[in-house]
Order: structure tokens, then C-alpha cells, then sequence
């Protein structure tokens, strides 16, 4: 289904096209900049909606092919000598990323107006990260989702390096910079001996992501084919580990989650928000896409042991959370703790738990963003992000104080926003995939243990009510130190339109699941068919 | 189309009014007081008139032109709307009336009502009492929800909400520290558990693919099935019903506080008074008990606790709450505060009914629930117009120039909740009074005229009757005995309460001076109307469930059968069976009622407490060991152990061991040392590049200029040098030459 003007496109270049005028604007043009990135993110945004609306989920779920399972697709040949085209698409598992984009980096903009530090420069890089971001969303072809990849991670290592906390933005943006970088290297790795094993089975050496869906589908796809002449091991066993923690790097996996606080922390305010709500799904989104769905085989053989990994997330990022006296350092373990839940989701491979997955994607996203502008909008204006000398600031800037809280309600998973549709699929496919998932290493085997993984898993989310509630009562409650925050004042009407903005898809979401479940539904469908074994 | 006649949409209208209040005081009205009172009222009694009006329809009185059903458990009225599809499995969320929503939506919007009216009064003069209806609404409104919910997620979601007003209610007064530990403390406690109730939502949705009550209890081939299938988990025998059961269970077991989850309800008393009420009485605890009588049918799958067989979840319900009925009401007694007793007391009664309900005694049950719910409320609010009339008398005390202090430890502020401070005031306040004497009865049981013996006597007759009167059920056996020990200890300190606050004279100034501002005072009218309206339903509500043989009240009250029995047995599949009449269980809730109330009259009403005097149980106890009294004071120490058993280590565990060891120890220790060992390996390359590489290349050109360097020192000029060389270069030929002749 190709869409009558290319949208995917402008949705992605508009920032690209607006950071290059901000770039041609004088030094002085400060005003004109905020004004041109708010444009670019706000026009960006306006057309998500419109892909978001527009997207038909009873079109998506008659798919038969790889093709038809794609919407607003445009492709133009790029490089053909290598099997390389500028191949742009979305299915349910992206449309509502693309949208969470579209909100967290529009509230960005908003929350920055205040940054007086170059902020031509800043808007600039900012755009180029979020036209990144949109970039690896709406990619369908592999070469072109890796680029993107990259030029997401280049601005950002910018930004935080520049405009972050001087105290550590030196240190944390190299850590993140590597981090990621070897991740995805070691993803591109994978992705090139892909590309090559289906090239030499089919005789046609492409990158699309429809093409290696369709080789992954054949029977006696090289992907299953043994490798290394080891008995057992087959192609798709040997990289789906490289693949999907290559990504899940990104998507803060432990171990290799610690660049994520730093990062968070390091940060100014609106790239965490990109940062912690946006570019952390995309590691999540993309072991889906490249890891999951084209090496279904290497899913079931590895995801089972992954899902230890994703639950200690849960519960050790809850834990690490409830002890920080920095305030951005709560927040940037509870982003942890709550990716780990996304992983979760994937391990289940039903639809119930990959359902959730999504859903918490952008829950999650949206949450963690107007977090993150919350203790932005503190930080601002008390200079500190020490947890124990805030306090009674519910009575300076009662916006946020009502933000956080929902922000926090949703996080513990309260019924009636989004946390809770997101996390009880995710519970529901755990037990549910309890009978018919076992972890076999050699001649040992583990049965039956996703029942005992939600039962711990639960663990985190009372844990995280714990953080929460701790944060809420130290800073926006207890007592308000009139002589050193006497000046404190209330958010600007800008910070005000941010935070409502971001509290509306909570609540919508939460309210009204069907607004955005069938739509993901359609997008995992075709997965846990795989998974499944076909059907 | 939506066909707004149709009576199948009115339980939906039953939790919209709060819960658009609840927006309107917080978006509109919230800078004027009357808007609000007007709002919040407004809501709360238009839900009260439509509930009623479910309840007149269902119990067969015409309204709206519609009679009542057939087999009205099966044939609930009401409706559902798809809201997430999950795969191939479709989440519904709807609403029904069943004859347990029946008599839930009797008790319930009539506390909420009678709550509501006076909290104005009581909150009349807080800086934030819009805000305090506000969150009161919203209370109300999700309790509606969950009593009206046909499937148990729309219930969940009631169920969350509540918790979150709670804590935002416990916490009201935040300022005070101990005020908002406590609302995070409940709602820490509550959430541990709720996370059980959700996982076993979760097993059982995955297990049944539906939510919906009707579908899953009125499905025995599935409650069957589900029965024999063993559970995912734990092994031991255990089934998947039963493991879902269990975690229900636990869920109760945080909501309605029972041991040993039950330590934030005490704490709860923090909250004003109004809160206390709707916590205690008209909403949360009782949410906890409704979900186990409601899910009832899940629970005993696979049993039958009427010969015998019982499942895992209604041994742990029985076990548990006939264990906490004694527990809490021991420790009632050593209490002082006018609102810990009563908190203690709820416990208490709580576990009376889930111990009821563990045994089979499901009827029993959710009678005691709704008596309970009413005479509990009254006694909260009762309890709140003695605290207020006492604030009042310390501040017009404070006028007159004197300093109201403590009867004891005089060194602390006065603290107009502790009886110790009162005495004497059934003159001052004589409306309080005698509602606080009618709901006090009731909970004491006293016989015959009282709610809450007919509704005790229910539970009693039945745990008899299955134990030690005639099946000899273990279970049975054992929440006989702990109901009937924990009755008479009810009864005592119920006296004791009354005795201390009303009876005697005043033990301070405070209690000298207390009053509502004389009876035509708004506040008075307010606070003490709603008061008299429950006190009312407190005497009267149990006559609807008198057991048909029981003499002379049977004859009146229950000419064809037990109303109540009859009504709320149609819930059920299956009827339950109606037992046989006892006079030996009636006896003994006849003697442990009036025991303890008599024994509670001689030690402390005849001969009421002087200020400053031990209290005579204590006195008593002490002579045997002190330790015993302070042990019930302090609450058997069960907080300090939870706080040096869970919450110290798991602080601990999260500072040292997973934040400093693990992540930034070992994890990022490993991270630092490979950056550590790159930069020495890095140093090393630096090295061998400089030496070797750079050796290498630097050392020809380098090695040529030397070599030029040296090679330049031949040419010097020095004639002798010259000829030496040349000699020397003669006598090397000459040997080569020489020796390759020699060869």
C-alpha cells in the first residue's frame, strides 16, 4: 500500500531541512531558531497524527505478503550495485513510535526555549537527533535503518557533550557514544553476513527488509541452514544473540545498560527526554524488526534465556532507583526498569506479551519524556538534584507536581492510564507462554519458569511504587525551604503545553486502549506467527 | 444506538456522578467551598437514588415500570462495551447487578451519602476542604465501580483507584510527617499484595480467556477443569484454581488488612475522620471482602467446605481471618487512641468474615459485610465527633487561659484522640453518644436488637454447626473457638471505649469544655444528623436475615424463610443449603456478647478510670507479667520486625549490594577496567610505536644521518691520519689477499 504523497519521507527530512536554515540564521537569530525547530517537530508531529489515523489495521491484518504488511511505503533505488534503496514503510509496531516521536521531540523544543546557550547550534543538532530517530522508524531497508541509526547517535553524543551537566557530560557522552556504537556495530556484523547468506541462497543480494522476510519465510531458508559444521547450530542461532543484544545495547539490556543513567543525567533536559523516551526504543524496536523477525528460529532458542536478562532489568533498575539522592538518576534507573519490561514483552513471543511490549514502548516513552521534563523544570529553577534538600515544591509549581504524579501513577502500572494496558498483557503473556517455552542447554532443560519470572517480575513494579512515591514526597511534599527557594516561580506556559501534551496520550491511552492496541496487534501478529512455527 | 430507557444502562449511572465531581471540583469549583459541597453532594446522593432504585427493581418493588427477574443471580441486568482486544481474546469492560451488587449498593451509597454530609461539617474549617471532596468523590466513585463491575478487571480498576485515593487521603495532611508515612505506607502494603491479585488475574485470564464473573462461574465443566489442572507454580498438589484462588486471596488479605498484612490500617488513622470512615466502612476493607464473596465460586472450585473438602484458598481465608479476629482484638484492648481501638476493631471484624467465608459460610459473610459496613461507618464518625468536640473544648479551654495537658506523660502536647483525656462527655455531646452506645452494641453484639448480632450470629451458627456441633470439620473447629474468644474480647472493649469516653467525669479541661457548638450549630447538625440515620439502620438492618426457626424473632421477621439467605443465595450456581436451626451457638453468642460487655461495665463503668490511674487490665496483666500489656500496646512489635525484616534490608540491599557493589562496583568496575585496560594497552602501543615502529623508520633515516655523521670524521684533513689509514687498509688487503692464497 503506497500513500498518495510521500509523508514518511517529509515526516523524516523536515527537521533535517529545518536544522540546515537554523544553521544559515545568524548568531543572533535566537528567537527565529526556536521558532524554526518548533515548526519543523510541530509540522513532523501534525503529519504522525495524520499517519497515525490514517494507518488501516484491517488492510494490515488481510496481509499475506511482507509487502502488504508495510503501509505509506516509498522506495526509490539508492545504491543498486549493492542491493540498496531508500525503502521507507510502517507497520503497527512503528506507526505509534513514529508518533511518540513526534510528541516527545515537540515537547523538547518547548521545554528548551529557555536554553540561551547557542541555541541555534542546539536546535540544530537536536533536529538532526530526532530526524534520526524518525529515520530508523519508518526505514525498510537495512542499509537505510543502520544510518539512520548512526545519525541519531552523532548529534546526541553533541548535545550531551555541550549542553550537559558539567560534571559528568564528558565521561557519560563517550560512555554512551561507545556503548552504542560497538552495539551496533556488532548488529551490523550480523546484518552484513545476513545480507550475504541471502544473497548467495537467492541470487539477489539486497538489504530490503521485505526481501529478507520473504527468505527468512522459504522453506529451507539459509537462515536455517547449519553453519561451522557444528550439529545444531544454524545460521539464525549463531547471530540472533549478536543481533538482538547488538540493539538491545540500546534498549538498556543488562548488563550493557549503564550508559543510559549516565547519559540521562548528563543530558539537558529535552535530549533526555529524546534520549530516555524515544532513542531507547529504537534499540528495542530494531532487535524486533532485524532480530526477532527474521531470525524467528534464533528467537526461540535464545529469547529464553534473554528473558533473565530482561528481568533483572525490571528488578534491579527498581532497586538501583529507590536509593539515588539524585533526583534525574531516579529516573533514569526507572527507565531501565521499565525497558526491561518491554524485553519482557518480546520474550513471551505471543501476542498477549509483544502486544504489551508495544504498548509500554510508547507508554514508557511518553512517561519517561515528561519525567524527564519534570525534573528539567526543577532542576531549572532550584540548582540542585539532590533529593533530600528539595522538598514542598507541589506548592511553587503545582503543574508539575500533578505531572509527575501521573507520570509516577503510571509507572506503577495504576489501571486507567497507560502503564497498566501495558503491563498486564505483558504479565498475561508470561503466563501464558509458561507451558510451551523451555530453556534447554545441552541435556538440561527448564520448564514451566515464565510463571515464576512474572511473579518476580511483579517484584519491580511494587518496588517502583516504593521510588516513586519516595521522590513525590520529597520533593513536590514535605517542607518547602522558603530561604533558599524563595525565588523558585512557577513553569513558563510553553513547559505547561509540554506537560499536558504528554499527560493527554497517558491518560488517552490509558482510558481508551483501543485507540492503539489493534493497530500494534497487527504490527506483532505476523511475528508470533513465526514464532509460533508459521500458521 | 444507546436506548438510555433501557434499565440494563442504569448501573452504569451509578459511579458517574462522583466520578464527574470528582473532575468538576477539580477543574471548576475547587475555589469555592459551596460549589464543591454542592457538587459533591449533588453526586453522591443522585448515585444514592439511582442505586436505590436498582435495589427497589431487583427486589421486586415496581419502579420504572420493571419487575424483577427470574433466577436473578443468572439473569443479572446490565451491560458491557469491548475496550482491548488482546490476540484472539476480547477484554470487555461492563456492568451487572446480581444480588450481591444488590445488597452492596443498599450499604454502600448510604455510607458514602451519610460520609459525604459529614465530612462538610468536619472539614468545614480546613484550608484545603475542596480538594478533600474532591479526592472523597473520586473514592466514592471508584468504590461504585467495583461494586457495579461484571468482570474483574473493571473491578481491578476500582480497585487501584481507591488505593490511590487512600494514599492521597491517609496523606491529607501532609505537612505532618507521620500523616503522609502513613499514606504511603498503606498504600506500599496494599500494592504488595495487589500485585498478586493482578498476577492472578493475569493466570486466570490466560487460563479462562474471559473476566467476565457470569461467564466463569456459571461455567462448571470450567471451574472443573481448572480445578484439576495443576498449577504452572509451586507444585505441591496445588491447582490452577487454586493458585488463582490464592492469589485473590492475597490481594484480600492487603486490602482488607488481615494479619500480616494488616499494618497500615492502623497508621491509617492518621487521615481525618471522614477518611477513616470510608476506608473502614463504606469502601477500601470492605472492596477486600466483596472481591472474596464475589469470587466465591473460583475459589472453592474443586471443594466443597459443606462436607468437608476444602481448596487451598479457603483454608488460607480461614486460617488467616479466624487468626486475625483474635489477634486484632487483643490488641484492641491495650489500645488508648479512641480511633486505633476501632481500627483494630475493623481488623478484627474483617477477619470474621473471611474466616466465615474460608469455612463456607458465604451467606454469613456477606451479611456480617454489609452490617458491618453500616454500624463501622457510625462508629468512625462517632468516634470523629468525639475528637472534634474535644478539639473544641482544648481550644476553649485555651481561652479561658488554661492549658489543657496530658492525663499521662504530661510532657507530650495534648492529644485530643486519647481517651485517657476524656471521660464525661456523654453530657456534653448526648446525640454522639447515643449513636456511638447504638453502633458500639452493634459491634459488640449485643443480643437481639442489634445489627451485628444477627449477622455474628450467622457465622457463629454456621462454624458450629460444620465443627464441633456436629461435622467435626477441622477449619470449622478452629474458627469456632478464635470467633467465639474473639467476640467476648469485642465486647469488653467496646465497653471499655464507651466507658472511657462517655462514662464518669471529664479527666481534663479539654473534656470539660468539649461540644459541637451547641446543638443548632451547623457543624452540630451536620455532624451528628448522618449519625442518627445510621444509628437507625445499625439497630434495625439485621432483621432481614433472622433464621426462620429462630423463636419468636423467626416467626416475625422471617415467616417464609430467611430474607436475606434466600436473596443472596441466588448469586450462586448453586443455592447454598440452609442449616438447621441451634440454640447452642445463639447461647454462646448470647454469653461471650454480654459477658464481655458486663465484665467491660465493672471494671471500667461502674468505677470509670480517674486521671492519671493505670489502666486496670493492665494493672491486671502486670501482675502476671508486664510484658504481656506492653506486647498488645505495641502491636506485638509486628512493625518493627517488618521494618527490620523487609524494609532496612531491602534499602540495604538496594544502596550496597545492587547500587554500589553491582552496578557501579561490578558493572561499571568492569566497564572502567576495560577503559582502564585499553588506555594501558593503548600506552603500550604508544610505547612500541615509538620504539619499534617509529624505530624503525625513524632509525633509518636516522641510522644514514649517523652513518654520514661518523663517515664525515674521515675526512679531517690530518695527513698522518691519512697515512694510517691507507697503511692500515694495505695490511688488511694484504692479509685477505694473503689469505686466499693460503686457501
Amino acid at each position: 500500500m503506497n500513500s498518495p504523497f510521500p509523508v514518511l519521507s517529509i515526516i523524516t527530512l523536515t527537521p533535517v531541512v529545518a536544522a540546515l536554515l537554523i544553521l544559515l540564521l545568524p548568531r543572533t537569530a535566537k528567537q527565529e531558531a526556536r521558532l524554526i525547530a518548533a515548526a519543523a517537530t510541530g509540522f513532523s508531529l501534525l503529519l504522525s497524527l495524520f499517519v497515525f489515523f490514517n494507518y488501516n489495521v484491517d488492510f494490515a491484518n488481510a496481509a499475506t505478503t511482507p509487502e502488504q504488511m508495510f503501509q505509506f511505503q516509498e522506495s526509490t533505488p539508492w545504491v543498486e550495485a549493492l542491493g540498496i534503496s531508500y525503502h521507507l514503510g510502517v507497520d503497527g509496531v512503528s506507526v505509534p513510535m513514529v508518533l511518540l516521536t513526534g510528541l516527545a521531540s515537540f515537547a523538547g523544543v518547548l521545554i528548551s526555549w529557555g536554553i540561551d546557550d547557542r541555541p541555534r547550534e542546539f536546535m540544530a543538532f537536536f533536529l538532526l537527533l530526532v530526524a534520526g530517530v524518525y529515520g530508523v522508524f519508518v526505514a525498510m531497508d537495512l542499509f537505510v535503518l543502520f544510518f539512520f541509526y548512526e545519525l541519531a547517535i552523532f548529534p546526541m553524543y553533541l548535545l550531551i557533550a555541550t549542553w550537559g551537566w558539567k560534571d559528568l557530560r564528558e565521561y557519560a557522552s563517550m560512555k554512551l557514544t561507545l556503548y552504542i556504537l560497538i552495539g551496533s556495530v556488532i548488529a551490523l556484523v550480523g546484518v552484513i553476513a545476513m545480507y550475504f547468506v541471502a544473497g548467495d541462497a537467492t541470487g539477489t543480494y539486497s538489504f530490503d527488509i521485505t526481501h529478507m522476510m520473504t527468505v527468512a519465510a522459504m522453506p529451507n531458508s539459509p537462515f536455517d541452514a547449519q553453519v561451522l559444521g557444528i550439529d545444531g547450530l544454524t545460521f539464525a542461532r549463531l547471530w540472533f544473540p549478536f543481533i538482538f543484544i547488538g540493539f538491545g545495547v540500546l534498549a538498556g539490556l543488562f548488563p550493557f545498560h549503564n550508559w543510559s543513567p549516565d547519559g540521562h543525567v548528563a543530558a539537558p533536559t529535552a535530549v533526555s527526554m529524546i534520549h530516555a523516551g524515544v532513542l531507547m526504543k529504537l534499540g528495542a524496536y530494531s532487535a524486533l524488526r532485524v532480530g526477532v523477525q527474521l531470525l524467528p528460529e534464533g528467537a526461540q532458542v535464545h529469547l529464553p534465556w534473554i528473558v533473565f536478562l530482561a528481568l533483572i532489568n525490571v528488578v534491579y533498575g527498581a532497586f538501583i532507583a529507590m536509593r539515588q539522592r539524585d533526583f534525574k538518576y531516579v529516573i533514569g534507573f526507572s527507565s531501565v526498569s521499565h525497558m526491561g519490561l518491554v524485553s519482557l514483552g518480546w520474550a513471551t513471543m505471543n501476542m498477549y506479551g509483544m502486544t504489551g511490549a508495544g504498548l509500554q514502548m510508547f507508554s514508557h516513552g511518553a512517561m519517561t519524556a515528561l519525567f524527564f521534563s519534570c525534573v528539567g523544570m526543577v532542576y531549572d529553577r532550584a540548582h540542585t538534584r539532590d533529593i533530600p534538600s528539595l522538598g514542598g515544591f507541589s506548592k511553587k509549581m503545582p503543574w508539575v507536581a500533578f505531572a509527575f504524579i501521573i507520570g509516577g501513577l503510571v509507572s506503577m502500572g495504576m489501571p486507567g492510564l497507560s502503564g497498566f494496558v501495558a503491563e498486564f498483557p505483558i504479565f498475561m503473556g508470561l503466563w501464558d507462554a509458561g507451558p510451551t517455552i523451555a530453556l534447554n542447554v545441552g541435556a538440561w532443560s527448564l520448564n514451566n519458569y515464565y510463571g515464576v519470572i512474572a511473579i518476580v517480575g511483579v517484584l519491580g513494579i511494587v518496588v517502583t511504587a516504593a521510588y516513586v512515591l519516595r521522590v513525590v514526597q520529597q520533593v513536590f511534599f514535605g517542607q518547602f525551604n522558603e530561604e533558599r527557594y524563595g525565588d523558585v516561580g512557577d513553569v513558563t506556559v510553553l513547559d505547561k503545553a509540554a506537560l499536558v501534551m504528554l499527560m493527554a496520550a497517558l491518560i488517552i491511552l490509558g482510558i481508551w486502549p483501543g485507540i492503539m492496541a489493534p493497530m500494534i496487534e497487527s504490527g506483532v501478529r505476523p511475528i508470533a506467527q513465526l514464532l509460533l512455527g508459521g500458521a | 444506538m444507546i436506548d438510555w430507557t433501557n434499565a440494563n444502562y442504569l448501573p452504569w449511572l451509578i459511579p458517574v456522578p462522583p466520578l464527574l465531581a470528582f473532575g468538576l471540583i477539580f477543574l471548576i469549583t475547587n475555589r469555592s467551598w459551596w460549589l464543591t459541597v454542592a457538587t459533591a453532594i449533588t453526586a453522591t446522593v443522585t448515585s444514592w437514588v439511582l442505586a436505590l432504585a436498582v435495589v427497589l427493581r431487583s427486589v421486586g418493588a415496581p419502579v420504572l415500570g420493571l419487575a424483577a427477574p427470574e433466577h436473578f443471580g443468572a439473569n443479572a441486568f446490565g451491560s458491557s462495551t469491548p475496550w482491548l482486544n488482546l490476540g484472539t481474546e476480547q477484554f470487555s469492560l461492563g456492568v451487572a447487578v446480581d444480588p450481591l451488587t444488590v445488597v452492596m449498593l443498599f450499604m454502600v451509597p448510604l455510607a458514602i451519602s451519610m460520609i459525604m454530609i459529614y465530612s462538610i461539617g468536619y472539614m468545614a474549617h480546613d484550608p484545603r476542604k475542596e480538594r478533600f471532596l474532591g479526592y472523597m468523590t473520586l473514592f466514592a466513585g471508584a468504590m461504585l465501580t467495583l461494586v457495579v463491575a461484571d468482570n474483574l478487571l473493571l473491578l481491578f480498576i476500582g480497585w487501584e483507584v481507591m488505593g490511590f485515593c487512600s494514599y492521597s487521603l491517609i496523606g491529607f495532611w501532609f505537612e505532618k510527617e507521620s500523616a503522609y508515612k502513613a499514606g504511603v505506607k498503606a498504600f506500599m502494603t496494599t500494592r504488595v499484595a495487589d500485585v498478586f491479585l493482578l498476577l492472578g488475574i493475569a493466570y486466570l485470564f490466560a487460563e479462562a480467556g474471559t473476566l467476565n464473573f457470569r461467564d466463569i462461574f456459571f461455567n462448571e465443566a470450567f471451574l472443573e477443569k481448572l480445578a484439576q489442572t495443576p498449577a504452572l507454580l509451586l507444585g505441591g498438589g496445588l491447582s490452577a484454581a487454586g493458585l488463582i484462588g490464592v492469589f485473590i486471596v492475597i490481594g484480600t488479605i492487603g486490602k482488607s488488612a488481615q494479619f500480616p498484612l494488616h499494618v497500615w490500617l492502623p497508621d491509617a488513622m492518621e487521615g481525618p475522620t471522614p477518611v477513616s470512615a470510608m476506608i473502614h466502612a463504606a469502601a477500601m476493607v470492605s472492596a477486600g471482602v466483596y472481591l472474596v464473596v464475589r469470587m466465591y465460586p473460583l475459589l472453592e472450585a474443586g471443594a466443597d467446605p459443606h462436607h468437608g473438602i476444602y481448596s487451598a484458598p479457603l483454608l488460607l481465608m480461614a486460617y488467616v481471618g479466624a487468626f486475625t479476629a483474635l489477634f486484632a482484638a487483643i490488641i484492641a484492648v491495650a489500645q488508648n487512641d479512641v480511633k486505633r481501638v476501632l481500627a483494630y476493631s475493623t481488623i478484627s471484624q474483617l477477619g470474621f468474615m473471611i474466616a466465615a467465608l474460608g469455612i463456607g459460610a458465604y451467606i454469613a459473610a456477606a451479611f456480617h459485610l454489609i452490617t458491618h459496613g453500616i454500624f463501622k461507618a457510625l462508629l468512625f464518625m462517632s468516634s470523629g465527633s468525639v475528637i472534634h468536640a474535644m478539639e473544641h473544648g482544648e481550644h476553649h479551654a485555651h481561652e479561658h487561659g488554661h492549658h489543657p495537658h496530658n492525663t499521662f506523660e504530661s510532657d507530650k502536647p495534648f492529644d485530643p484522640q486519647d481517651m485517657r483525656n476524656m471521660g464525661g462527655l456523654r453530657g456534653r455531646i448526648p446525640a454522639t453518644f447515643w449513636s456511638f452506645l447504638a453502633g458500639g452494641m452493634a459491634l459488640a453484639g449485643f443480643p437481639l436488637i442489634t445489627a451485628g448480632f444477627w449477622s455474628k450470629d450467622e457465622i457463629l451458627a454456621e462454624a458450629w454447626t460444620l465443627g464441633l456441633g456436629g461435622e467435626g470439620f477441622g477449619p470449622a473447629i478452629f474458627v469456632f473457638i478464635l470467633l467465639v474468644l474473639a467476640a467476648f474480647l469485642t465486647a469488653f472493649y467496646t465497653t471499655r471505649q464507651l466507658a472511657m469516653t462517655f462514662a464518669g467525669e471529664p479527666r481534663s479541661e479539654a473534656a470539660a469544655q468539649a461540644g459541637l457548638g451547641g446543638p443548632r450549630s451547623m457543624v452540630s447538625v451536620l455532624m451528628q444528623g448522618p449519625l442518627l440515620v445510621l444509628a437507625v439502620f445499625a439497630v434495625i438492618a439485621g432483621f432481614v436475615g433472622v433464621h426462620p426457626d429462630f423463636p419468636l424473632f423467626g416467626a416475625i421477621f422471617s415467616p417464609s424463610g430467611n430474607p436475606f439467605h434466600e436473596f443472596v443465595g441466588g448469586t450462586l450456581p448453586h443455592h447454598p443449603p440452609t442449616l438447621a436451626f441451634n440454640l447452642i451457638p445463639v447461647l454462646f453468642s448470647f454469653v461471650v456478647a454480654l459477658g464481655g460487655i458486663y465484665l467491660g461495665y465493672l471494671v471500667y463503668w461502674r468505677k470509670p478510670l480517674a486521671a492519671g490511674q493505670v489502666d486496670p487490665t493492665q494493672a491486671a496483666l502486670d501482675r502476671i507479667s508486664p510484658a504481656i500489656y506492653a506486647a498488645m500496646r505495641n502491636k506485638f512489635y509486628v512493625d518493627e520486625l517488618y521494618d527490620a525484616v523487609f524494609v532496612k534490608p531491602a534499602y540495604w540491599f538496594s544502596e550496597t549490594v545492587v547500587s554500589r557493589v553491582l552496578d557501579r562496583g561490578l558493572i561499571d568496575g568492569v566497564l572502567h577496567f576495560i577503559a582502564r585496560a585499553a588506555t594501558v594497552i593503548g600506552e603500550t602501543f604508544k610505547r612500541f610505536n615509538r620504539v619499534v615502529i617509529d624505530g624503525v623508520g625513524d632509525g633509518i633515516p636516522q641510522g644514514i644521518g649517523a652513518f654520514g655523521r661518523w663517515f664525515r670524521a674521515i675526512q679531517s684533513g690530518n695527513i698522518q691520519q691519512y697515512l694510517l689509514m691507507v697503511a692500515l687498509s694495505v695490511i688488511v688487503i694484504g692479509i685477505v689477499v694473503f689469505w686466499n692464497l693460503v686457501r
